[in-house]
């Protein structure tokens, strides 16, 4: 279809309404800003106060580390930690990791159950690294059918 | 692993980590900007904040994280999922306060919950034609009811098997006891026709899988009819006369007196009636099963060998005192608890000084209704001062103690009802 070709009248016409709509719609969004100005809290214009600092903290704590142990997680911070952050805590809290112990075998089994359940991709070259990991620092501690109590913290009883 | 590798390369996350932490951090980033503007300067992270509002992200890693309208003393065994359990100190009251009661997740917390749009749709091969309700329709149509009826993790005091069982590792506190109101599955299965065939019941949940995949179902599991049918097995909407915690299921959700509490589904939206043993997602395989027969520890076992875990075995907490007592000359102590029994009653109660030589019988009273735990006390004198522990044992009406050591080894590490104890000290 042949395309149709303004008149000259009708091309006035049309750049005339646009600029009048250009014009109405650059005034509306100053009225608006105007608005958003007078009624937006004032937290959206300043820094987050000290009064923010739980959140900063927070944010801050991903990536503190004590006496080589990952404060937030609680997972110990060697060299192949960023790898273990990277793949697992994407999904879970690494809380799930330090509070388990298991073998080799075992650590393989639930990367395995994950991967095959959970959605978790293929490790790749990344696996053996994690498994060093996981084997060398949450492996299973002796333990009998019960055992001792442990840390106790001691208090007078008032009675 | 080759110490000379780069940095670079150490951090060689796959394209979906970093995507996926790329929008972590703008999560993040937005949702300080939103707590800063919503909240102005003031972050307020405990009960003051509105339930559901905290941004997933900033559930992620902070230090000392508590759970929204959680106590602060709840020992938090993993931010995401959510998990935290009570020390027994804690849970003292007959009643579970909301604030101190467990919490035990599978995926991450709904959002964006509307009660007023909420809705539960009965449907499955056994029920005569699905039925949806709404929140009122159910406490306009049945009558409602109020039990007191405890809900523990089938899990709990997992963390003392050995081999150690992999999960969450729950010491003794993934339990607790609250006055649940709703209304009787029975009633509503009744209203809505269930054919003779029906076996099974299973729930679906409104939580979402921590792949964030909303399509993936996190948990979805049941009982059998026979318990979907007693009296107390409740749809609830209230946890000692307010609405349920939103981390405990709110607005809706099932209650199982006595059975693995992964079998009352939290932010129920629907019920399948089926025909045959439900098989939702945690249902098969080795989850909330033990093997058939007893195995030894560490032994493999077939998931066709593993059975589905139902009433739970009997149990006892000591709440007072709490652990660590230094205690004066006058060499006596009062202590006092809980003991339930799954879907039995506790019928004695029983505390050893003296690592099991001699046993004291307790003061026991009755459940404030059938499922409910029960109160004990007992007043204990030591022979002379020195290094002591009390241990507590129950004993449920078909004569089955508590064992002093961890029971069955079993592979997923459930159903621990080993003897609770506490240190004391006499000067």
């Amino acid at each position: 279809m042949a395309k149709r070709s303004y008149t000259q009248k009708e091309h006035e016409l049309l750049s005339k309404a646009s600029r009048l709509f250009n014009r109405a719609a650059f005034i509306g969004v100053l009225i608006g800003l105007s608005l958003a100005m007078r009624w937006a809290p004032v937290s959206w214009f300043k820094k987050p106060e000290l009064a923010d600092r739980p959140v900063l903290d927070a944010m801050a704590a991903d990536t503190l580390v004590i006496d080589g142990i990952h404060v937030s997680s609680g997972l110990i911070a060697d060299d192949r930690f960023n790898i273990i952050k990277a793949n697992c805590m994407a999904c879970h809290s690494g809380k799930l990791i330090s509070q388990n112990r298991a073998t080799r075998e075992g650590w393989k089994e639930m990367i395995t159950w994950m991967q095959k359940t959970q959605g978790l991709w293929d490790l790749g070259e990344n696996e053996v690294p994690i498994l060093d990991y996981l084997s060398e620092h949450y492996a299973p501690q002796v333990a009998g059918r019960r055992s001792a109590l442990k840390n106790i913290e001691w208090y007078e009883l008032e009675q | 692993m080759d110490k000379k590798r780069t940095d670079k390369e150490k951090i060689s996350a796959t394209k979906e980590d970093m995507q996926t932490d790329t929008r972590r951090e703008f999560i993040r980033t937005a949702g300080l900007a939103l707590i800063g503007t919503v909240f102005g300067s003031r972050i307020v992270f405990a009960d003051k904040m509105p339930a559901g509002l905290i941004p997933v992200a900033f559930t992620d890693h902070p230090t000392g994280f508590e759970i929204p309208g959680k106590h602060a003393g709840l020992v938090v065994l993993n931010d995401k999922p959510w998990n935290a359990e009570t020390p027994p100190h804690l849970l003292n009251d007959p009643i579970t306060p909301a604030h101190k009661f467990f919490v035990r997740n599978n995926g991450l917390v709904p959002e964006n919950i509307n009660r007023n749009n909420w809705t539960l749709t009965l449907e499955g091969e056994s029920v005569e034609k699905p039925v949806t309700f709404t929140l009122s329709d159910l406490k306009a149509t049945f009558k409602p009811y109020t039990y007191q009826l405890v809900l523990e993790c089938g899990g709990n005091g997992r963390s003392e098997f050995n081999p150690p069982a992999k999960g969450n590792q729950w010491s003794v506190g993934a339990v607790g006891c609250a006055a649940w109101t709703g209304v009787r599955l029975k009633d509503v299965l009744e209203h809505v026709g269930v054919k003779p065939d029906a076996v099974y019941i299973g729930y679906y949940g409104k939580d979402l899988h921590l792949s964030r995949d909303p399509n993936k179902v996190v948990i979805s599991r049941g009982v059998p009819m026979h318990k979907a049918m007693e009296e107390e097995s409740l749809i609830a909407w209230s946890m000692n006369g307010e609405d349920l915690p939103l981390a405990n299921g709110y607005p809706l959700r099932l209650v199982f007196g006595g059975w693995p509490a992964s079998t009352s589904g939290k932010w129920l939206y629907k019920i399948a009636v089926r025909n045959k043993v439900h098989d939702g997602p945690k249902m098969t395989g080795t989850a909330y099963r033990v093997p058939c027969n007893p195995v030894a520890p560490g032994q493999k076992v077939a998931d066709e060998d593993m059975c589905i875990i139902e009433g739970m075995p009997v149990k006892s907490l000591i709440t007072y005192p709490k652990t660590g007592a230094i205690i004066g000359a006058e060499r006596l102590l009062k202590v006092n608890g809980h003991a339930w029994a799954g879907d039995l009653s506790v019928a004695e109660m029983h505390i050893s000084i003296d690592f099991g030589s001699t046993w004291q019988k307790c003061t026991l009273g009755p459940p404030a209704n059938r499922l409910a735990w029960q109160q004990w006390k007992a007043e204990v004198k030591f022979p002379e001062r020195g290094y002591y522990e009390v241990w507590a044992r129950a004993t449920d009406s078909r004569g089955r103690a508590q064992p002093m050591v961890v029971p069955g080894w079993n592979p997923k590490g459930y159903l621990n009802n080993a003897c609770h104890r506490i240190a004391v000290k006499v000067k």
